[in-house]
């Protein structure tokens, strides 16, 4: 492949399975994806069940800007912008709690928690004038699926439901592990930073190619069954859902194992209590089903990881600044999975995880490496010639190759070169 | 035992054994730091805070013994990548307190600063460290350490080295 010249589009950085390094690296990149990625797509910002109570709040972001998620008196759902429409001033600098409204603190301007200018100080001074659009500027479009709450910068574009097309069902899938249907987040995050570009991040999370190296430490010195799912001969296969979804289909080897819990590293007798909760809310046969399947390991575009047991949210906050905030799972109904589920977790990501140290440091290498000259391309070709189409008619090939990287480009390029 | 009518003694031994922690941390002897935990060990690194709960909150490390044990055979491995090459660092220790004591256990703190040097470049980490150590013969070991760095309530590079 060629050298760039320096005005080259988006589309002279995308040829099929060759990828320019500059879109890792290139800053002015960044700003136009701001643009037309986060700022314009629907964006995870937070789970219903971290704002359970009325006038409940928590402080979000989307790409680099903060959005407080706020539950008002009558339980409707808010994401709000953190500036004073009056100087620009933040109101809010608590990263959760409870408040009918926001004062800020420079010239005591108050805010009620759907956003509504409520009083003003020394309000005389602003006799004669409309005030009536001065409120804290809500984000234009939220919508919810399955109590996971999306944001939109546009105020007009697809319906969250298009958005997420066929990958939906990876949610509906995840809330069958709760005996009640749903799921909670409610552990609190870990906010692990690394010197990388958003995208290493998120296309690692649906690489399999990587596991049986980057992680072999763990996988050598725990019990763990995660390396052979990573495998030349596993049956897992990655799959596109389009709109930049993939996933790690990771059934078709645990139905080949056929052990109830297997995903989860252990077997059903060791959780007696949930067992009986999945049989009595499913019945005995569909509870197994479900227990072997086990719960998705998807990467919603573009920045929703759902990895099995835990859920990563991505934060783009400039070309080589990115946070992963991740917290484990909780499933409503099943304390004793929930509370083995928390322990996994913090094992195993985060800041000193057994496995996230390790992608953070294979993400910061690629920062670097990515930024030498000539040849200046990523092959991204694996499985090329073996992929194909599954019954639902998206694209799947092996767990180890690189069908979900092709994917994540492909919408990718749509969304930069649309105007 | 730990009885003494002379409380120097007692803080010269813990300040002792902290230096001497901090230098295998540095040295990166980990076979040689996993000897110093007792059977019982817990070694805490809160996140969002310092009080929070540890069993129902994430922390940015909550580990048993076993789970100490598996740590350092993983670092051991020679493949844990985040520390291949391994970080360049050196703990500063000061403010070493007692806090109280009993004929087996001391309650102890210190501030902590490491200077990190890694491929990624310079990192400063400060925190507050509270040990709980438990006399073995001559000898002391940590029961219990909590490490609490002053920016646990924001998003943290990789901390893979032992803290």
């Amino acid at each position: 492949m060629s050298r760039l010249s320096s005005d080259s589009g988006i589309g002279d950085r995308i040829r099929g399975e060759w990828v320019h390094g500059s879109l890792y690296s290139d800053a002015d990149i960044f700003a136009e994806e701001l643009e037309k990625i986060w700022y314009r797509t629907w964006v995870y910002v937070g789970h219903e069940s971290e704002v359970p109570r009325a006038d409940d709040f928590v402080m979000k972001s989307i790409g680099p800007q903060p959005v407080i998620m706020t539950r008002d008196r009558e339980g409707r759902l808010h994401l709000l912008q953190n500036r004073c429409p009056h100087r620009g001033n933040q109101v809010c600098t608590q990263a959760r709690g409870n408040a009918r409204t926001f004062t800020c603190p420079f010239h005591k301007w108050t805010f009620a928690n759907d956003g509504k200018l409520t009083a003003v100080a020394f309000a005389d001074g602003y006799d004669g004038q409309d005030m009536s659009g001065l409120g804290l500027a809500p984000v234009p479009r939220i919508a919810s699926y399955r109590g996971f709450v999306f944001g939109s910068f546009a105020v007009d574009g697809p319906p969250l439901a298009e958005h997420l097309g066929g990958a939906a069902e990876t949610l509906d899938r995840l809330c069958l592990a709760s005996p009640e249907g749903e799921i909670e987040v409610t552990a609190g995050f870990l906010q692990h930073r690394v010197k990388a570009n958003w995208k290493f991040v998120l296309e690692n999370e649906t690489d399999g190619y990587h596991p049986a190296f980057v992680h072999a430490s763990i996988f050598s010195v725990a019990e763990s069954g995660i390396g052979g799912l990573y495998a030349s001969k596993s049956a897992a296969v990655g799959r596109d859902y389009g709109n930049g979804h993939t996933e790690m289909d990771l059934r078709p080897e645990f139905r080949r194992l056929d052990q109830p819990m297997r995903w989860f590293g252990t077997t059903s007798d060791k959780l007696p209590d949930y067992l009986a909760k999945m049989q009595a809310a499913y019945g005995v046969e569909r509870a197994r089903e479900i227990m072997v399947d086990g719960t998705p390991h998807v990467m919603i575009f573009p920045n929703l990881f759902i990895a099995e047991i835990q859920m990563f949210v991505l934060q783009a906050r400039a070309v080589d600044d990115t946070v992963q905030h991740v917290t484990a799972l909780q499933f409503k109904g099943a304390p004793d999975l929930n509370r083995r589920m928390r322990q996994q977790t913090m094992g195993s990501v985060g800041p000193a995880g057994f496995l996230l140290a390790d992608d953070s440091a294979m993400y910061e290498r690629t920062q670097r490496g990515v930024q030498s000259r000539d040849p200046e391309w990523l092959f991204l070709g694996r499985g090329e010639k073996r992929e194909r189409l599954d019954e639902d008619g998206y694209r799947i090939g092996h767990v180890t190759d690189e069908v979900p990287s092709r994917g994540i480009w492909q919408h990718y390029k749509a969304l930069m070169e649309a105007v | 035992m730990l009885a003494t009518r002379n409380d120097d003694t007692l803080l010269r031994r813990v300040e002792a054994f902290i230096y001497r922690e901090a230098r295998l941390q540095d040295e990166h002897r980990y076979a040689d730091w996993e000897a110093l935990w007792t059977d019982d060990a817990i070694y805490w690194i809160p996140a969002n805070g310092d009080d929070i709960d540890p069993e129902n909150e994430m922390s940015i490390v909550y580990d048993n013994r076993s789970r100490i044990g598996l740590r350092v055979r993983q670092l051991l491995t020679g493949k844990r990548f985040t520390q291949e090459p391994k970080s360049s660092i050196r703990h500063f220790v000061t403010n070493v307190e007692i806090f109280g004591h009993d004929t087996d256990e001391v309650a102890a703190g210190c501030n902590v600063m490491v200077f990190e040097s890694s491929l990624r470049g310079e990192t400063l980490w400060a925190a507050r460290t509270d040990y709980l150590l438990r006399a073995d013969g001559d000898d002391l070991k940590m029961a219990r350490k909590k490490v609490a760095l002053v920016n646990n309530d924001k998003p943290l590079y990789t901390l893979s080295f032992l803290i």
